[in-house]
């Protein structure tokens, strides 16, 4: 009695652990990486043997060479991890060569950003709960802006913010605020208006007040909410902070070091920036995941899970 | 219903010491052990028992949606599988499960565009089976424009469009209110009486296994089992009034008798 | 609720008291619109004190309503007029500075605009198309008012253009470069945005039905995919202007990255979103893998692929203008942003950023039109949402 293959695939019943698949994935993107290495920097390999005037190269000096280029097309990974690991344990944190001075920086900002996104996120859905003028009139404009590419506003709120005076850290701090705002704006809307109507009901059979309604039962069960579209906020105040630092002309964090790395075709500098801002915006990301599971726990949810459609 | 097997070419199902067991993380579960059924062209045989007595794994293993891990069981003298590919019966589950995306006579569609009918057949098979059940008018409306009631007995009709002999009814009305329920109880009645069908139906509703069987099936839990299996002889021509005759309170006890023998409410969880 | 309206009714009240008297010295035309204001608010503030909460569906209730929601309508549009005329007085040559009455005459008008989306926001229609008329006027309202607010402000303060132009002044940088705006539009959008969208989308798509019968590899993407949709991914720019050149393929080879992987971990999650009794039932009909792919996981799947389409609607622009501040041939909406901020042509800067709004959101739309069309039975586009 086996089932033939072109059957109605049966659903997989129990969850089987993600460790082995995930790092078999990870490997194989890994090994396609290295293929990719090979196969775009062989011209210009080849390029260097003839120039060299070497005419019995074999196949391991060519896949050895296309390796070891100063400015491949594609960096090896081991070339992104070694340029990083130089420029994070052997420069001191202070100097301007060093990954750590770049990512403290762009991290500073996106996480100033990211606080004051979510707060002015979860106070504008606090008001828009409580007013009608507001629901009615506001959030479909911030609903709307969402679809937008507000992202583009990135260069002019730096320089006119630096036309008057304001410079540093702020500006490119309010990109990713404006840009995490909005995520946490409508998911907070959404979560402060998830308890159902029997549980509202019970409250107000209770004579509860709006104040002990919004602390007793909206805020707990706008939690998940607020954590799930906090995630998104993180992850694109990063991208916010890095955005904000191109049209400062490439002084100081990751984006001014993909900047620079562009205009002196030094692709192994683009990679290792790149590979830094993906593990700080994963850690991030992973962060207020864990901050939100525990303060869910403390709140008595159980794993919370949302949809697959998020918010 | 008897286990004499000199009548083989009539049982539809036969099942001769059948046992399934899942495997869990903790421990094994014994859904099913020493299943011993014979069920006749024509008859309307009812499991019933409590929650976890391996009633609606039974079913499934009938249907070739579970797997017995030993014993014997043949569905019109082939393996279920076969009789799967064969589509050789129509399955109602406990939900209507109807395609939101599909209008009615399309879900009653879903099985025949499957087994590649052509149009034609299609359109008269949808028509008979939605007057069958009483949707005719409803074409065109969607499952959610419909009640539970209208949805289950779409439901039914779209198990009846494959023309199967034989029907297998997994709580088809456990979720419906009481009237509806008694509805389409009478319904289903005059349809298996129409018909001629082989049904087998899940339940854990005594008055509706007296009322609608002709073979009670009693079974326990723990290891899930046959308990008993009371053959229901009052007349085939029954309306809802037949459940006030002594007659039908007598089977009834005994079905109430037998599922209180078989398991002690102590070890209910 | 209330005592919102009532400081709102004093704070128009005093301000148009104030533009009354002090508007005597300026123009008949300030002291006509201060006087309509002030009626209007204390009309509004009656009605306050008048209205009880208890049975605010009795007719005569509904009757204040109309007559107030009247007057402020008028009180909002005629006082908005009268602004915007003064501000053209104030910008010709010999003529006063914008004074107190004129800036108190703005407050009050600002109060009333709000009392009037206050009140319009109150009616609860039970009929639908109310509903819905009043779903977009609201809104509208607001955004006008906002509007309204900006020009008179810029205008009235002399914000210096490089700060915050007028929306007049944008309109007009609009409608004068409306040829540079359109050879953007056609670089970016019809170029390096749909067809990098169309191809990330399509290839995540198509991914995930490849892998569809390997669980392991799912299992493995999924999280890989989550993660990496959570990426900086625009940070790639700089590596595809290398690899295909200044012109659009670059950027469109961004959007692609950056379209993929929301793509993929929908589709996957979307195929297996079909519940236990939907897939045995399939198997009861002795479906093959492609009669269950496309009569039941795939239709199930449409609302998670949707959702990655409008997700991607919007990543997809940002990716392209954020690429082309990277480099590019000397169009392109990215490339207009970057160099006209740096001539410090902020108007310009605005114009481009509306086109990229309004593209941006009749792209979502018209995406969610088609979802609609499409995922009808839905409960989320059922219930109206």
């Amino acid at each position: 009695m086996t089932t033939s293959p072109e059957e109605a695939r049966p659903v997989v019943k129990p969850k089987p652990g993600k460790a082995g698949p995930v790092m078999v994935v990870l490997l194989a993107l890994m090994m396609l990486w290295y293929v990719f290495t090979v196969i775009l920097n062989t011209p210009w390999q080849k390029d260097v043997f003839k120039r060299a005037d070497n005419k019995d190269w074999n196949m391991v000096e060519l896949v050895k060479g296309t390796m070891a280029q100063e400015r491949p097309v594609l960096p090896a990974p081991h070339q992104v991890a070694t340029e990083i690991y130089k420029t994070t344990v052997q420069k001191k944190i202070t100097s301007k060569r060093s990954l750590i001075y770049h990512s403290r920086i762009t991290l500073t900002t996106a996480l100033l950003g990211f606080l004051l996104g979510t707060l002015l996120g979860i106070a504008l859905a606090v008001a828009i709960i409580h007013n009608r003028a507001l629901d009615k009139s506001l959030m479909p404009w911030i609903i709307a802006s969402q679809t937008i590419p507000i992202l583009a506003i990135a260069p002019m709120i730096i320089v006119v913010l630096n036309a008057v005076g304001i410079q540093g850290l702020l500006p490119k701090a309010f990109i990713s605020t404006y840009l995490s705002f909005f995520p946490v704006a409508v998911g907070m809307v959404k979560g402060l208006r998830s308890p159902e109507s029997s549980h509202l009901d019970l409250l107000r059979t209770y004579n509860a007040s709006p104040s002990q309604i919004f602390w007793k039962l909206r805020l707990p069960s706008a939690l998940p909410y607020l954590f799930t579209s906090m995630k998104i906020a993180v992850a694109i105040a990063m991208v916010g902070a890095i955005v904000g630092e191109l049209p400062t002309g490439a002084v100081a964090g990751l984006g001014a070091r993909l900047l620079a790395g562009s205009y002196y075709g030094q692709t192994i500098q683009i990679w290792s920036a790149l590979i830094m801002a993906s593990i700080l915006a994963a850690l991030l990301v992973t962060l207020v995941g864990l901050v939100g599971a525990w303060v869910q726990a403390r709140f008595g949810f159980r794993e919370t899970q949302l949809s697959g459609k998020g918010i | 219903m008897t286990a004499e097997s000199e009548q083989k070419s009539d049982q539809v199902i036969s099942i001769e010491n059948l046992s399934l067991t899942f495997q869990t993380s903790d421990a094994p579960v014994h859904a099913l052990a020493d299943i011993d059924l014979q069920v006749e062209q024509g008859a309307f045989v009812s499991l019933i028992g409590p929650s976890g007595c391996g009633k609606t794994t039974l079913l499934r293993v009938i249907a070739d949606l579970e797997t017995p891990t030993s014993g014997a069981i043949s569905v019109n003298g082939v393996t279920p599988h076969e009789a799967r590919l064969q589509r050789a019966y129509g399955y109602v589950f406990q939900a209507a499960s109807l395609y939101p995306w599909r209008n009615i006579a399309k879900n009653v569609a879903l099985p025949l565009e499957i087994m590649s009918l052509p149009k034609a057949e299609r359109e008269r098979r949808i028509k008979a089976n939605l007057e069958l059940v009483d949707l005719a008018g409803f074409e065109k409306k969607y499952p959610w424009q419909l009640s539970g009631g209208m949805q289950q007995r779409a439901s039914i009709a779209r198990a009846l469009a494959v023309e199967p002999a034989l029907l297998l009814m997994d709580e088809p009305f456990g979720a419906l209110d009481e009237i509806v329920r008694d509805h389409l109880n009478e319904q289903l009645l005059q349809l298996w009486a129409k018909t001629s069908k082989t049904v087998v139906f899940v339940t854990h509703s005594i008055p509706e296994a007296v009322f609608l069987s002709t073979h009670i099936v009693v079974m326990s839990p723990r290891p899930g089992r046959i308990h008993e299996i009371i053959v229901n002889d009052l007349p085939a021509e029954r309306t809802l009034d037949v459940r006030e005759t002594p007659e039908f309170l007598q089977i009834a006890n005994r079905v109430r008798a037998g599922l209180r023998a078989s398991h002690s409410y102590d070890d209910i969880t | 609720m209330k005592s919102l309206r009532g400081a709102l009714v004093l704070i128009a009240t005093v301000a148009a008291a104030i533009a009354l008297i002090a508007g005597l010295w300026i123009g008949p035309l300030i002291s006509v619109a201060a006087f309509i204001a002030l009626f209007v608010s204390c009309q509004c503030g009656f009605s306050l004190l008048r209205t009880d909460p208890m049975d605010a569906n009795s007719s005569v209730v509904w009757q204040d309503r109309a007559i107030v929601i009247a007057m402020l309508s008028f009180g909002t549009v005629f006082g908005s007029y009268v602004l915007l005329h003064q501000l053209g007085i104030f910008e010709s040559a010999d003529s006063p500075e914008p004074g107190f009455a004129f800036y108190s005459l703005v407050v009050s008008i600002w109060a009333l605009g709000w009392l009037l989306v206050e009140w319009l926001a109150d009616i609860d229609s039970r009929r639908g198309f109310v509903r819905r008329i009043l779903g977009v006027v609201i809104p509208v309202l607001f955004g006008a008012g906002l509007l309204m607010l900006w020009e008179v402000l810029t205008r009235a303060l002399d914000v210096p253009q490089v700060l915050l132009p007028s929306p007049s002044a944008i309109a007009e940088r609009f409608g004068n470069s409306l040829s540079v705006l359109w050879a953007d539009f056609k670089q970016t959008f019809l170029k390096a945005v749909l067809i990098g969208y169309a191809m990330g989308c399509g290839s995540g798509f198509l991914i995930a039905i490849l892998i569809d019968r390997s669980p392991f590899l799912q299992r493995g993407l999924l999280p890989v995919g989550n993660l990496v949709s959570a990426l900086p991914i625009v940070g790639i720019a700089p590596i595809m202007v290398m690899w295909f050149g200044f012109d659009w393929p670059s950027k469109a080879a961004v959007v692609v990255v950056m379209t993929f992987f929301p793509m993929l971990v929908n589709t996957i999650s979307g195929l297996a979103a079909s519940d236990h009794m939907q897939l045995d039932l399939m198997k009861t009909y002795a479906a093959n893998y492609w009669q269950n792919l496309f009569k039941l996981r795939l239709p199930q799947a449409a609302p998670f692929i949707f959702n990655a389409l409008k997700i991607n609607s919007t990543l997809a622009l940002i990716g392209a203008i954020v690429a082309e501040f990277f480099g590019t041939p000397i169009v392109g909406m990215g490339f207009r942003i970057s160099t006209e901020v740096g001539r410090m042509n902020v108007d310009m800067v605005w114009a481009e950023i509306a086109v990229a709004a309004v593209a941006g959101s009749c792209f979502y739309g018209l995406i969610a039109l088609i979802e609609r069309m499409l995922t009808f039975w839905h409960p989320s586009v059922r219930s109206g949402r």
